[in-house]
């Protein structure tokens, strides 16, 4: 069930700069996201806050196998998918402040990032609603053949939706171009896998609707680059849905205001024993691609980024409360 | 009427299929997607024959998944597409409410005005055919709650021919209301399509004496009543809302400002309804006009009955519009 490991995956090409990318990525996931919790303590950021820490690997992975005019829909879980697609750090700090210089001119907040100069369309915050969309964007390009594919992230927890079930069916039967990437991170807010699905092999879902697919180690960075790689090629090819599942572990709370009464310490504990990004520092090291100086400076170059992120933020403006009704309707916008 | 129009005879079935037939004609990037619309013809027969002239890309027939093809016509209208979404009947509209009110409503507003959502989803309607408590459903007022989110109400055959049209052109996503009860009535219109201003409420007759003022199934009733008044000497305008988000405030407040009294007839359930907004806002905007209290006649607080004598006693009829406006106006005779 934890899928294929990258050991048992045909060699992926890897070389220095790539591998170096690649970290960098999923660390500076990690950075932001530490650095959003300690803002949300602080009481700048406010809401709700869903923190990506632990699952890095998957939106690093996928979103490699991406081109830039894909189209890409997430969840409320977005931060990560957002940075490694390319959206800017600071638009995503200053929309989590809710300044207008954010992301989505400080409207959304963390739940809903956008940014559709990045095909990026938003943090969705109602579990499965975006699924929909996804067959919807994908049903547009083929008609108006176009090449690219949309690429949709959600979480174990949507599988267990109507509507997860009818965009299925709709993206299959229309032979639409969706990869599905379903991030099982083990928890529906609270409520264990096996406690919401009759049947926790969740990949046995898609050939019910005729729909490929695959089981993935999502805490392994490799082996998700090639699933995806793989995955979305098969849909640029045959213009047909995939399902790709990445099993994964959020090691922080569902959201700020969790006490994580359902999992027990010692489960979290054996989860970070395969942290993606230990397991991918592991692996660049092994293969001399990366040294201990490399990583500091690594570290250091992060540090700024997401400090900058932060000032950025800070420095933001708010929106004035004449503006307040824009956005509802476009003549006002 | 338009000097260059001959009078044509037709249902508003017919104007509704002939503007979506239009819609096809003008702009490649419109389609129609729905339950049955194709090869069955549509439900009540609307788009009977549109998908042998257009095709199965054009007309296209969707599963029972009202969420999921309610969604997809979201995404595909911001992936540039203009798609027409019918959904079958109002009453599977609840279905798919998720991606009207949290989707369609919310995403030029979430991503700061980046998305653009044009869907104009359809959906038939209404009272009237014994259809019980599940197939009745007025949820007009459901919808208007919503800001994003623009409501037509179809009450006139020159609406059903050209409203859509209108609707295309909008940016934003646009809900029309049609009216199964009203499909095989027919009417005489000018041939040459008249354009919908879908901004504004209409005056359908004026009159002097108070304000009626309704949508929907209600207009062709009210006009009705409207004409057994005159006979009464009593002059009723007679006010088309037509849109019922965002309201019409300076076309309503005109006529009530001219009349001074002021009745308001829908179908829906009076709690929290179209009626309560506009007599609030008479009430708000323009107490001192009026010369009488605003009055309201809608749909009794009950499920459907299914016996047509029960589903009759259970919506506004014209003898009870009649017998209220003469109240209202001390008439002789009450």
């Amino acid at each position: 069930m934890i899928g294929q490991p990258a050991s048992k995956i045909k060699k992926l090409p890897m070389n220095k700069q790539l591998g170096q990318a690649l970290l960098y990525q999923m660390m500076l996931i990690r950075r932001f996201e530490e650095k959003s919790a300690e803002m949300y303590t602080k009481e700048k950021i406010r809401g709700f806050l869903h923190l990506y820490i632990g699952e890095e690997a998957v939106a690093t992975g996928v979103m490699h196998a991406l081109k830039p005019e894909d189209n890409v829909l997430c969840t409320y879980r977005e931060h990560g998918q957002a940075l490694a697609r390319g959206v800017d750090p600071g638009a995503i700090m200053a929309e989590m402040y809710g300044k207008q210089e954010g992301c989505s001119r400080g409207r959304g907040g963390s739940m809903h990032l956008f940014d559709v100069s990045k095909k990026f369309f938003g943090g969705n915050a109602i579990v499965g609603s975006h699924l929909p969309l996804a067959v919807g964007l994908a049903l547009a390009d083929k008609k108006m053949e176009r090449k690219q594919i949309t690429c949709c992230f959600f979480g174990e927890g949507a599988a267990a939706e109507g509507e997860f079930h009818e965009a299925m069916n709709l993206a299959s039967l229309w032979e639409v171009p969706v990869l599905f990437v379903c991030e099982n991170n083990q928890y529906a807010m609270g409520t264990a896998l096996r406690y919401s699905h009759a049947n926790i092999d969740l990949e046995k879902k898609a050939p019910g609707y005729g729909i490929s697919s695959a089981t993935v180690d999502g805490m392994d960075l490799l082996a998700v680059m090639k699933a995806a790689q793989d995955a979305s090629k098969q849909v640029r090819k045959t213009g047909k849905p995939f399902f790709l599942v990445c099993n994964t572990y959020r090691f922080r709370a569902h959201s700020m205001f969790d006490a994580e009464l359902y999992r027990e310490k010692s489960e979290v504990e054996d989860w970070k024993k395969r942290d993606p990004i230990a397991q991918f520092v592991k692996y660049l090291k092994k293969h001399e691609l990366l040294s201990d100086k490399e990583m500091k400076i690594m570290a250091q170059r992060i540090e700024e980024e997401v400090q900058k992120a932060v000032d950025f933020a800070e420095a933001g403006t708010w929106e004035p409360f004449e503006d307040l009704l824009k956005f509802v309707y476009s003549e006002n916008s | 009427m338009n000097d260059n129009g001959t009078i044509i005879t037709l249902t508003y079935r017919e104007a509704i299929k002939q503007a979506i037939r239009d819609a096809l004609n003008r702009d490649e990037k419109v389609f129609l997607m729905g339950e049955d619309v194709g090869r069955y013809g549509g439900a009540f027969a609307v788009s009977k024959g549109l998908l042998k002239e257009f095709g199965p890309d054009r007309i296209m027939d969707v599963p029972l998944s009202e969420s999921g093809f309610v969604g997809a016509g979201i995404g595909a209208a911001l992936g540039g597409m203009r798609p027409i979404v019918e959904i079958m009947t109002v009453n599977f509209s609840l279905l798919a409410f998720d991606q009207i009110a949290n989707n369609a409503a919310t995403l030029l507003h979430m991503s700061g005005g980046q998305l653009n959502v044009p869907v104009v989803i359809r959906m038939n309607s209404g009272t009237g055919r014994q259809l019980a408590a599940q197939h009745s459903h007025s949820w007009e007022p459901l919808f208007a709650h919503i800001p994003g989110l623009k409501v037509l109400s179809v009450g006139t055959h020159e609406d059903a021919r050209a409203m859509l049209l209108t609707a295309l052109t909008d940016p934003d996503p646009v809900i029309i209301f049609e009216y199964t009860s009203m499909l095989n009535i027919e009417q005489e219109i000018s041939s040459e399509v008249q354009p919908v201003d879908i901004r504004r409420a209409k005056v359908r007759k004026e009159g002097q004496d108070i304000s009626i003022i309704t949508y929907g199934p209600g207009v062709y009733k009210t006009l009705e009543a409207a004409t057994e008044l005159s006979e009464a000497g009593i002059d009723a305008e007679v006010l088309d809302l037509r849109v019922l988000r965002p309201l019409d405030e300076k076309t309503i407040m005109a006529s009530v400002a001219k009349t001074h009294r002021a009745l308001i007839v829908e179908e829906a359930w009076q709690s929290v309804s179209i009626s309560s907004e506009v007599s609030a806002r008479i009430t708000e905007k323009c107490f001192y006009e009026l010369d009488a209290p605003v009055q309201r006649l809608c749909g009794i607080e009950v499920p459907m009955p299914y016996p047509k004598h029960l589903e009759d006693a259970s919506i506004p009829q014209k003898d009870q519009i009649v017998a209220i406006v003469k109240k209202i106006l001390q008439h002789e005779g009450v």
